[in-house]
């Protein structure tokens, strides 16, 4: 019998390391927390970092755990689900670490499918070097490797998934529990890769650079809470919706109680509806945008592998298996 | 018909455009030697470009192979034989000639366009320049398109028989059964009937040429020594073969699946192809993006108790740098196989070259051992392969194994071991969980002996860790900044290196004394050249010696004692000099250097010549040195 385990069983002996009042804390309480709720063995799940500040999170969470190197996290985590597929793999990564230095594998894992878990901290600035901009950071970003404010326009991680192919992209808040619980929770049954797309508040470096949506007084008016096959509403009241505009070809608020059938419904498997939802400042899109599931590298990758890569053939018989010749 | 000419061993060199199809004609013929009971050893020389311009001679591919009795352990310096399929592939080819050597020539490829496309004003048969070589002239294309006729193939499918109108030539010239061949041919085509047909009729063909044609008066025939090799069952095999079968092998010896991540380069991708089809072996291959990830996915395989191993060459290596520095921190085993081309950057990407040396010893930043050692020929990288995992295993490192282009595609006969001979690979076992005591310390519990940590890996229940790149105390295995642990963990790290010299054979005397007047110290690939001619010279009774390192990271713990016994040390290497640096900077010994860059291995006159110049000038009459000939 396995006993049933908490936040708590979860949750390492080490000190926190994070500066006081980083969003890096709430996030790590709810995923221990959705760890415990969605039946996790800490001995069967691995989280895998590269570097920067999200990247100490392994050191903190009582499973498996691999503090790698600067952009390679997707790449490690890679290795290990194919060496073992039942592991549980999730990658943690930044916007510089996942989508800079490490973009490449980012791109790649997603593409392929493989199956990791891979939440993406974005703060829109570098921490732990000590605050340039980022490729998430905004037009005139003004840090101290750009005094007189970015030029380079920012990356979209929502575009970056879905162009590379990702079959599942989610986004939520760091502080925001039962989001950020929710989407966890379907990132973890999803089989293939999963991107999530945290708002992580950066206290020291770029504090509310999210408040424009996170501020939780103005919430109602600034998040569109998606669920799939729900119509899209938001507005204290749900008196606001979303509708496609078929001459624009783009999402626009309406008077959802004026048009209460031109409000678009949710719908998690088509990708077009995901472009323009990603693209979208206010209301800005949160909880799972796109979700289609495809076999798995590592499933495509073990079919013709009967007996997994365990050894069926002699070593014996392949080095006898070409020509050969006797000297006597 | 004319009588055989018998001869110990011959050199003969096969040339043309990069698609004659020169390397499987000498593939071909290789096997038929092997079939034959003779050494050999060969040599393909190929061109960067796919399909590089007709009738250039930067486009030109070759095979050269020495057969005979052995040890035949080169490809050899001058060829006696060379089938030219066009002018430039003549061009090329000639300056390696000696005298009185025989050339056979596609002469229908000797068209005033090639002759100009190759540099010839004139035909060169006609102004006197083969004049100290026998020439023969075939109409190889012509005469192949003949035979081919019946099988209403187009001009150019036709054409593409001629490489086995030409090997028919040179089996009849060599006494050889063209079954193999044949046999060969089936299989390969064996979707294809009308191609296998063309094929094993320009064969015949070409034999048929050689035994009624007028010209077999001008065509010797050769009967080579067979071999006297040690008893067994033998095979051909190239150094990239040997590497796969190896890995494969070491995998079956650890019982660990064994999972090898790589990015396309040349001259190391033949490895991950070979692997790729031996999947019921135990081994699983991913092609990654790039070669950082192909080393990370490696290191994420060894994580995950598989033995992970990833491959290149040079500028993939220096990709991989980082990477090896985690893996080293970590305590994770790993082999990263670095078959060395002619450098910098891009370089000479299909030549050799042992120009990486310094970057496996030294080429990382910080304090970074890993273990590095060196194939000799191509049997010698199975066995190789099978050691860098074993070190790998023993103490939790990461293991660097040197070959290099030419070991990757030479092939030689190779005696086939069993696997019941080879000592099981050992692994650093699991702790059994203990509620106790804490697993993070659990997991860093070294082996005194070999600083190897348990393996533990994820799925294994309450032993769950953490670990990474960052720097940990050396006993709780937890984070730690502080300044006296970082230098017991850098101590830890580097004694866990120096502990592989107690696992490893002591450095002995290939050939020649014990002590004397000079030891050549060689280590890789140039094993075949120098080997051939230091037995040249102690022909003569000179006073060298030759010993050969696999290891050279550590050094055997009696090389410095060994080479102390010698008045001087030469050191042949394909690079500027970086073992005998690395033997002045280990050893405190001052070895002369005798470097060669060319991007081709060393010819043994080059050898011989050089080892005679540091030899004591001969006062006796009697130890005059005996006339340079033929090895016999």
């Amino acid at each position: 019998m396995t006993a049933v385990l908490t936040a708590k069983d979860f949750t390492t002996s080490q000190e926190v390391r994070w500066c006081p009042g980083c969003g890096d804390f709430a996030i790590l309480k709810t995923v221990t927390k959705m760890l415990a709720e969605v039946g996790a063995r800490p001995e069967t799940t691995a989280f895998i970092s590269g570097i920067g500040c999200a990247a100490r999170f392994p050191y903190y969470v009582e499973t498996y755990g691999f503090h790698t190197i600067h952009g390679r996290a997707p790449a490690v985590a890679t290795g290990l689900k194919l060496a073992n597929p039942d592991i549980d793999v999730w990658v943690v990564t930044g916007d510089g670490d996942g989508l800079s230095i490490g973009g490449n594998h980012l791109m790649h894992a997603l593409r392929r499918n493989v199956g990791l878990k891979i939440l993406l901290f974005n703060n829109e600035i570098y921490g732990l070097t000590k605050g340039q901009y980022s490729p998430t950071s905004r037009v005139g970003t003004r840090s101290p490797s750009t005094p007189g404010g970015s030029i380079d326009s920012p990356l979209l991680p929502g575009q970056f998934a879905l162009g590379a192919g990702a079959r599942f992209f989610a986004r939520a808040i760091d502080t925001d529990k039962v989001g950020l619980g929710d989407v966890l929770k379907q990132a973890h049954a999803f089989d293939g890769a999963s991107m999530t797309e945290i708002f992580q508040n950066c206290i020291v470096y770029n504090e509310d650079v999210f408040a424009d949506f996170t501020d939780r007084k103005s919430a109602a008016d600034t998040q569109l809470r998606l669920k799939h096959g729900q119509p899209m509403l938001f507005g204290a009241d749900n008196e606001k919706g979303m509708h496609f505009n078929t001459e624009t070809f783009s999402l626009e608020v309406i008077d959802a109680k004026a048009h209460p059938d031109q409000v678009l419904r949710h719908d998690e498997k088509k990708k077009v509806l995901a472009q323009l939802l990603v693209e979208l400042k206010a209301p800005m899109a949160l909880g799972v945008i796109y979700k289609n599931p495809g076999e798995s590298f590592e499933k495509s990758w073990y079919a013709p592998r009967k007996n997994g890569l365990k050894r069926s053939g002699s070593v014996n018989d392949a080095l006898r298996s070409s020509n050969t010749w006797t000297v006597s | 018909m004319s009588d055989h000419i018998s001869m110990e061993s011959i050199v003969v060199r096969l040339a043309g455009d990069s698609g004659d199809g020169v390397q499987l004609m000498g593939s071909q013929f290789i096997a038929s030697t092997a079939l034959s009971g003779k050494d050999f050893a060969t040599f393909p020389d190929y061109p960067a470009e796919i399909r590089a311009p007709l009738g250039t001679t930067f486009g030109v591919s070759a095979y050269q192979m020495n057969i005979g009795a052995s040890p035949i352990s080169t490809a050899g310096d001058a060829p006696d034989v060379l089938v030219a399929f066009n002018p430039a592939a003549l061009k090329v080819s000639l300056p390696l000639l000696e005298s009185g050597a025989l050339i056979i020539v596609n002469s229908d490829s000797f068209t005033a366009r090639n002759l100009t496309k190759a540099g010839y004003d004139k035909d060169p048969r006609e102004t006197g320049a083969l004049d100290s070589f026998q020439v023969v002239s075939v109409d190889i294309s012509h005469l192949n398109l003949e035979a081919v006729k019946p099988y209403g193939l187009s001009k150019s499918d036709g054409g593409r028989c001629k490489n086995f109108w030409a090997l028919g030539l040179l089996m009849w010239m060599f006494d050889r059964d063209l079954s193999p061949i044949e046999d060969w041919l089936s299989k390969k085509f064996a979707k294809k009937p009308v191609v296998k047909d063309a094929n094993v009729t320009a064969l015949r063909s070409g034999h048929a040429f050689g035994e009624t044609a007028e010209l077999s008066e001008a065509l010797p025939r050769f009967n080579i020594s067979t071999a006297s090799m040690p008893a067994g069952e033998y095979r051909g095999i190239t150094g990239a073969e040997a590497l796969s079968l190896g890995l494969v092998a070491a995998g079956e010896l650890a019982d660990r699946p064994l999972l090898f991540c790589s990015y396309p380069i040349t001259p190391a991708s033949p490895l991950l192809h070979r692997l790729a089809r031996l999947g019921d072996l135990g081994v699983g291959t991913f092609q990654a993006e790039d070669e950082i990830a192909a080393i990370c996915a490696a290191i994420g395989a060894s994580y995950g108790g598989a033995i992970g191993v990833t491959s290149s060459s040079g500028p993939g290596i220096a990709l991989k740098t980082e990477a090896m520095g985690l893996a080293v921190n970590a305590e994770l085993p790993l082999v990263i196989v670095n078959s060395q081309r002619g450098g910098p950057s891009t370089g000479l990407p299909t030549k050799t070259e042992q120009s990486d040396l310094y970057q496996a010893v030294y080429g990382r930043n910080a304090d970074t051992p890993i273990p590095v050692i060196a194939a000799r020929s191509a049997g010698d990288c199975f066995y190789t392969a099978i050691e860098a995992v074993r070190i790998a295993l023993r103490h939790m490192t990461p293991v660097i194994l040197l070959s290099d282009g030419y070991l990757s595609n030479a092939a030689e006969p190779w005696l086939i071991p069993d696997m019941k001979d080879i000592e099981p690979i050992a692994s650093n076992a699991a702790p059994i969980p203990d509620d106790s005591r804490d697993t993070q310390g659990m997991a860093f519990e070294r082996n005194p002996e070999t600083q190897g940590r348990p393996w533990i890996t994820p799925g294994m229940p309450e032993l769950m860790h953490r670990l990474g790149g960052i720097e940990k105390d050396i006993d709780t295995g937890h984070i730690s900044y502080e300044p006296e642990n970082h230098q017991r963990m850098t101590d830890m790290r580097a004694a866990k290196v120096e502990s592989v010299a107690n696992f490893i054979p002591p450095q002995e005397i290939e050939l020649g004394a014990e002590e004397g007047e000079l030891l050549i110290i060689g280590w890789g690939s140039t094993y075949g050249p120098i080997f051939q001619a230091v037995q040249e010279i102690l022909r003569s009774h000179r006073d060298v010696s030759y010993t050969h390192l696999r290891y050279i990271q550590p050094l055997p713990g009696n090389l410095g004692e060994l080479a102390g016994r010698f008045k001087q040390v030469l050191v042949p290497e394909m690079n500027m000099g970086q073992l005998s640096s690395l033997l002045r900077d280990k050893l405190g010994i001052n070895p002369t250097p005798f470097c060669k860059v060319t991007g081709l291995p060393f010819l043994i006159s080059e050898l011989t010549e050089r080892i005679h110049s540091m030899l004591p000038a001969v006062v006796k009459a009697v130890n005059e040195p005996v006339a340079k000939g033929k090895a016999s």
